[in-house]
């Protein structure tokens, strides 16, 4: 049987922590574009124009077509490349850990848009009628009163979809940042404990998704009570 | 930009030499293809019964089956494959835990991503079946019952047949996300799809086409994993219900 | 044939039935109304143990719901019930519908569930709807096969919660007219119900809840010509004015 030693762990646990904040940090970015993006893509989407609706439809259905890992290894791998030649940026900038992370955002705008386009079909269509019977322009029923409206159904979702992100932030391994799980197997790997460490990992992971997917169905309850 | 484009390098023998760089793709698509069916059909199992055990009445069954899903669920996949794969075996008897390790590599990375994905997207599965299952009309139940059919058969007979059909449709998308899922498993050295496009990057000096063949790829099951599954809904569609005819 | 003494039901606080006791004889129609909430769906399904109760007890044909040991399953096969919801199974033909609890509950053979499947079919006016789906069919349609299903299994008595309130207006009659031919045959039946023509015409007695307490329990008669409590009388009013 495996004995556990866990005593690598409190010693790490600086250069732990500096990999949550990475962790974090593509976290809270992703959230930040996908929400921003996300929103104009559902509204190009809906749209009437039929080359915006095409594009968006496009763009979502192929991010949604295929796995991370490659979108990762493509913004990690070939993108920068691409950028370098095409720029002619001095050799020795390096622009991976930028583009993965971009990669990433630009992914999960996918998903947030698919959320948002059905927050905003939620909406009453007799509500953009009262808007515009009101004197309102598309654009001002758009932001006056279709998306506060869907934003507020849509807050649970989104905000479980940002804990679905946390956890995928955990891929980025492949474009070898070290956030909080590159961090973790680092050290397990250097101290011939990567058991303790990977458990760790593991357990820490749990207790902020399962308490965050806690506090969303409390706040769900209270601005939904079913 | 000077980049040579070249479509033929697929044609190439390999550099190891038994084979073209096209067949590593098609290898790497076979392994993906084989990986993830083998998962669905895990996941389904747990998945339906898990799904069903949330829903009995007997409290203990029921939170037994909610703490495997909220385990499963709050966990990255990624740490998840890497605690099957490195944890796991030294965990086990030293007995079973030594065969692990001594059989094949290739044989000791498809169990655990097997195993991996399975139990994770079981959990996936368990959710909609359970939602399946509280979304019929709760007098369902009671009609079972009144006809004199005990809970099991309400079950297996009232219950549970509607509750399948109705949770085709989101079940479809949990089978598109196993294939896509199945990349992460690249990352203990398992040969699949994602793994071999990164080969072949190293390989073939060619990695523009070798990425986008790869992703086309997955944008091929993507589409044909929905053609069947659309096929399927037409089929358990329920006569006279949304989506019947 | 049903005996209800001293039943109480409440969920925490909340008492939903209090006190409840009647009794039906065999051959009797008793026609339970009163105002939502009042308790009487919930009354009805304590009968075949659909819903549990704390205290008192409840006798179907010698038979105690409440008690532990009690075979409900089987208790169950021998009491027909009829949903406001129809609750036909919608992924079975009507056929499928009328013959499933025949073979895995009472073994029958197929051939005989389909025999006396069909029989019953005529016996409604839908046997050219046998291969259908419920979907396929009106509510009202979907209600006569409901109580088709339910007569398939040669039940002793039948419980009907208030099956018509789910129906349009237009179909109402033709599930009455299934119930009242039931009625005329003897059947012994309970039912929860605002169609107080049904009452005057077929029942024996009408059973007035509200608030979860028996109020009124009186042969039609009686209770039509002279109801004793105030909300009796104000429910009789409101709904005899439409």
């Amino acid at each position: 049987m495996h004995e556990f030693d866990w005593s690598s762990i409190p010693g790490a646990l600086p250069f732990l922590w500096d990999g949550m904040k990475i962790s974090l940090l593509i976290t809270a970015q992703a959230v930040l574009i996908g929400i921003v993006w996300g929103t104009l893509l559902a509204m190009m989407r809906l749209s009437s124009i039929k080359p915006l609706s095409w594009f968006a439809a496009g763009y979502v259905n192929f991010f949604r077509a295929i796995p991370l890992v490659m979108v990762l290894l493509w913004f990690f791998l070939i993108v920068p490349r691409f950028i370098e030649t095409l720029l002619d940026f001095p050799p020795g900038s390096d622009l991976r850990l930028s583009s993965a992370m971009m990669g990433f955002a630009l992914f999960e705008s996918a998903y947030y848009s698919e959320i948002i386009r059905a927050g905003i079909q939620s909406v009453p269509k007799g509500q953009i009628s009262a808007a515009s019977a009101l004197g309102m322009t598309y654009g001002q029923s758009m932001r006056l009163v279709v998306l506060p409206q869907a934003f507020r159904n849509m807050v649970p979702l989104l905000l479980t979809q940002a804990i679905i992100l946390f956890q995928d932030t955990s891929l980025v391994y492949v474009s070898a940042l070290a956030d909080f799980f590159g961090a973790a197997y680092k050290v397990g790997d250097r101290d011939g404990r990567l058991v303790e460490l990977l458990l760790f990992a593991g357990a820490v992971y749990f207790v902020i998704c399962f308490s965050a997917s806690q506090i969303v169905k409390r706040l769900q309850k209270k601005y939904h009570p079913a | 930009m000077n980049y040579q484009w070249n479509w033929g390098v697929f044609l190439q023998p390999s550099a190891t030499g038994d084979d073209t760089y096209l067949g590593w793709m098609i290898s790497g698509l076979q392994m993906t293809i084989a990986l993830s069916l083998s998962a669905w059909v895990l996941a389904l199992m747990l998945g339906a019964l898990v799904g069903v055990l949330r829903t009995v009445p007997n409290k203990l069954l029921a939170g037994l089956a909610t703490a495997y899903v909220e385990l499963f669920r709050n966990i990255p996949l990624l740490v998840q494959l890497f605690i099957w794969y490195f944890v796991l075996p030294e965990l086990l008897p030293p007995d079973l835990g030594n065969a692990f390790k001594q059989s094949h590599p290739v044989m000791q990375q498809f169990l655990s991503s097997m195993v991996c994905l399975g139990l994770f997207t079981s959990a996936r599965v368990a959710e909609q079946v359970r939602a399946g299952i509280n979304s019929l009309p709760r007098g369902q139940k009671n009609a079972g019952l009144a006809l004199g059919f005990t809970l099991p058969q309400t079950y297996r007979f009232v219950m549970l047949p509607m509750a399948f059909r109705l949770v085709v449709p989101p079940l479809t998308s949990e089978f598109l996300n196993i294939f896509k899922n199945s990349a992460v498993c690249s990352t203990i050295g398992l040969l699949e799809l994602a793994a071999q496009g990164r080969q072949l990057v190293d390989y073939t000096a060619q990695p523009y086409e070798s990425f986008i063949a790869v992703t086309l790829a997955y944008v091929m099951i993507n589409v044909v994993v929905m053609l069947l599954m659309r096929r399927l809904e037409t089929k358990v569609a329920v006569p006279g219900y949304i989506g019947g005819k | 044939m049903i005996k209800i003494a001293n039943v109480s039901k409440q969920y925490g606080d909340f008492k939903v039935l209090t006190e409840c006791s009647t009794t039906v004889s065999k051959g009797e129609v008793i026609v339970v109304c009163g105002p939502s909430g009042s308790g009487k769906s919930t009354l009805i399904k304590c009968v075949n143990g659909l819903e549990p109760f704390q205290s008192g007890e409840i006798v179907v044909n010698g038979i105690s719901v409440g008690d532990r040991k009690t075979n409900l399953s089987k208790l169950r096969a021998q009491v027909g019930m009829v949903f406001q919801n129809f609750e036909l199974f919608p992924h079975m033909s009507i056929t499928e519908n009328l013959v499933i609890a025949q073979t895995k509950v009472l073994k029958r053979s197929k051939d005989e569930a389909m025999d006396k499947g069909m029989k019953l079919l005529d016996r409604v006016g839908l046997r050219a709807q046998a291969a259908k789906y419920p979907g396929q069919l009106s509510g009202g349609q979907q209600q006569r096969v409901a109580i088709a299903r339910a007569l398939a299994m040669d039940p002793i008595c039948m419980l009907f919660d208030e099956p018509t309130s789910a129906l349009d207006p237009e179909m109402v009659n033709e599930v009455l007219d299934v119930m009242t031919e039931l009625a005329r045959e003897g059947m012994t039946m309970m039912c929860v119900t605002h169609e107080m023509g049904f009452a005057k015409s077929v029942a024996n007695r009408v059973i007035f809840m509200d608030q979860g307490r028996i109020v009124e329990d009186d042969s039609k008669d009686a209770f039509f010509a002279n109801p004793r409590s105030e909300r009796a009388q104000q429910f009789l009013a409101k709904i005899l004015q439409h």
